[in-house]
């Protein structure tokens, strides 16, 4: 490692100052600049295309401080300061999606949210009186849908994600079979296809019930395939950060080791549990593919999670896209606000997730 | 785990009659099953779709994960890393099908130009041929979808095992004279190194199973096609032909598609394995009992939070570790 460091540069002339050999401390943002307003001149001769100009003076911008660094310091010093900018650009990139996605669907969907979308659902009337076909837009049978699924779901994956994680911690030996099994599978299973996950809860549902066994159920007993492992690693790695020395201090009172779980070692795991569970929750309440397959997707309203096809506000979204009924632009709207609908949704919960780990966050485990 | 082997069980209960069954009788020779002889027939181009859209979405977004991952842990300011790895997090965050809706009505018109003038200019090379694209439901734009859809899970592994480089070797590293680059190629990446190519093997294993990014943007056509800029000659991976096929599917038909999930489901099962494997497997301090022990949670979209703080606290307070991350997110 050492031999490619220490390996003697080219002998350069020296200067007399500190400074020489060295460019200027801002060059890379003057570099930046000119090749910004160069590439402008070039495209007002040509016509002005912002992604172009934008794109073209990234490459100017790299290939002159590049020239300019090799010619006044060193080739190792370019090949830094080119990599150095290569990085930026390469972060700068991540946002344009992530501002792009999120002012879409607010510009979009802003237009389509109001309380009759909500409180009301899709569907399509028949006035026998006056043989006229009124479609109506609206999301209330998703909005249930989706607390419906997600809540029945959140039941059961977590206590059994809970369990399994203090199995985990606070029973098994790290170096038992059992335990390396059970963590490897774990690992394996947070990477299950969502789609998978929502076949086999149809193959298992069409087994038990017989053909035409969409429900609501069956999406969450998919959704909780998906949950449980978030739900093991996030608490596994909860209980963990509870020092030892409180487990120990509990013991040598002679306590319990049920009561010291639940006494000691919860209570101080509170905040972080409740955080993953949050984000848990917020991760599967976004998938679409397991619903629409194991829920199939309705535009009537259905609250009856046992029975019959529910839907989702993700599966609204996609359905009333792709299978848009005559009105294709207010089905497109009404997937907009349904999506704006469901970002809402994430964001609150990813909200209550970061409050709950203030408030309760403990007090002297650092 | 019972869950693991009951997925599995149940699939092959559920695909074993359509993978054995006569593919000329009624039920498979129309709809979605038409004209295939066997059940390999059909799903043999639907594993070349699956992995060809996800590698071409690798290789689109696994150097900007690595960037993305290298600025927040070496190159921005200390106090705006935590923010910055937060909003890079929230990526995550954004449910796939909010993606594929911005992929059909952002990504799709603004691709466009650029596949025309691909398609055009350099119709020679294979990957840019065939009839041009009118509509921009191309393998490109989903795979661009893919990329962005991946960026969060590689960047912020990546990051994690960044950070935990031993902060002597990069300080012996500048201390010999090295530039930022050259103690980043000397230090931090052979440190990294498996770490890295476990995080873009689980970004791959996220990518086969992205099911609507895929199925709202491509417009299909289930064959082994290389191209990927036009209309009508564009491969489709499984899971995006499982959604848009299943509800308008008889039982037999049903039972094939579970048997392509099945296959999805062996694929993705390697792929993580794989990823684990390195994880567990390499003696260089990035073994996965200690990337567990200093707090790396390897859940795809966990919260930042969650990271930090695991990271601030587990450590031993004082080790180059616990210093970096103390760093990080001061």
């Amino acid at each position: 490692m050492t031999t490619a460091v220490t390996r003697p540069t080219r002998p350069r002339p020296q200067g007399n100052s500190l400074t020489s050999g060295q460019l200027p401390r801002f060059f890379e943002l003057y570099a930046l600049l000119g090749s910004l307003a160069v590439v402008a001149g070039v495209f007002m001769l040509m016509g002005f295309n912002v992604v172009g100009w934008l794109v073209l003076s990234a490459i100017v911008d790299l290939v002159a401080v590049g020239v300019f660094a090799s010619i006044v310091e060193n080739r190792r010093r370019a090949t830094d300061r080119v990599v150095r900018g290569i990085v930026v650009l390469a972060f700068l990139l991540a946002f344009i999606p992530l501002v792009s996605t999120l002012g879409t669907v607010i510009v979009r969907g802003i237009g389509a949210l109001n309380w009759t979308f909500i409180s009301q659902s899709s569907g399509s009337r028949f006035d026998p009186a006056t043989l006229v076909v009124t479609t109506t837009q609206g999301a209330l049978h998703s909005i249930v849908g989706t607390l419906e699924i997600t809540g029945i779901a959140a039941l059961m994956s977590v206590p059994v994600g809970l369990l399994t994680a203090i199995y985990l911690v606070e029973y098994a030996q790290p170096t038992q079979w059992m335990s390396r099994t059970v963590t490897l599978l774990v690992d394996v299973m947070t990477g299950i296809p969502s789609i998978v996950a929502g076949l086999f809860a149809f193959s298992l549902f069409t087994i038990i019930v017989g053909p035409k066994a969409f429900s609501g159920f069956s999406a969450s007993v998919a959704l909780s395939v998906l949950m449980i492992p978030i739900v093991v690693r996030s608490s596994e790695e909860m209980l963990k950060l509870v020092s030892s020395e409180l487990r120990e201090a509990s013991y040598a009172l002679g306590v319990t080791k049920f009561a010291t779980i639940t006494r000691i070692v919860l209570p101080t795991a509170i905040a972080g549990l409740v955080t993953g569970i949050m984000l848990a929750i917020a991760r599967v309440i976004g998938e679409t593919a397991p619903i629409f397959i194991a829920a199939s997707f309705t535009n009537d309203f259905n609250g009856n999670p046992f029975n019959g096809p529910q839907s989702t506000l993700a599966v609204q979204a996609y359905a009333s896209y792709k299978f848009p009924g005559t009105d294709i632009a207010a089905s497109t709207a009404s997937a907009w606000g349904a999506a704006l609908l469901l970002v809402l949704l994430v964001v609150i919960l990813n909200l209550i997730a970061r409050i709950v780990a203030r408030i309760f966050a403990p007090k002297g485990l650092r | 785990m019972v869950i693991l082997a009951a997925v599995a069980l149940f699939l092959i209960v559920k695909a074993m009659p359509a993978i054995v069954a006569n593919w000329q009788t009624p039920d498979l020779a129309g709809g979605t099953t038409a004209g295939h002889s066997t059940f390999w027939g059909y799903v043999g181009p639907l594993i070349w779709g699956t992995v060809w859209i996800s590698a071409i979405a690798l290789v689109i977004g696994a150097p900007i994960a690595v960037g993305i991952a290298l600025f927040i842990s070496h190159y921005s300011p200390r106090r705006l890393a935590g923010v910055l790895g937060y909003l890079v997090d929230l990526l995550a965050a954004v449910p796939s099908v909010v993606f594929g809706l911005w992929g059909i009505f952002v990504i799709r018109p603004f691709l466009l130009p650029l596949e025309q003038w691909l398609n055009t200019h350099l119709n020679w090379i294979p990957l840019f041929s065939g009839p041009p694209t009118s509509t921009g439901s191309t393998v490109l734009a989903g795979a661009v979808v893919l990329a962005v859809m991946i960026l969060p899970i590689i960047s912020s592994i990546s990051r994690e095992i960044f950070l935990q480089t031993p902060r002597l070797h990069e300080e012996a590293a500048l201390a010999l004279g090295a530039t930022k680059w050259e103690t980043i190629r000397l230090a931090v990446f052979p440190y990294a190194r498996s770490g890295v190519v476990s995080a873009i093997l689980l970004g791959l294993g996220r990518a086969l199973g992205e099911t609507m990014a895929i199925a709202l943007i491509i417009s299909p056509s289930p064959k082994v096609w290389l191209t990927i800029l036009t209309d009508t000659q564009n491969s489709q991976t499984i899971a995006a032909n499982l959604a848009l096929n299943f509800p308008e599917s008889n039982p037999l038909q049903r039972e094939a598609l579970i048997g392509t999930g099945l296959m999805l489901f062996v694929i993705s099962l390697a792929v993580n394995f794989a990823a684990r494997g390195i994880l567990t497997r390499t003696g260089r301090g990035t073994s996965k009992r200690k990337l567990r022990r200093e707090g790396v949670v390897l859940v795809p979209g966990a919260s930042p939070i969650v990271v930090s703080e695991t990271a601030l606290s587990a450590t031993e307070p004082g080790s180059p570790a616990d210093h970096a991350a103390r760093e990080a997110l001061s």
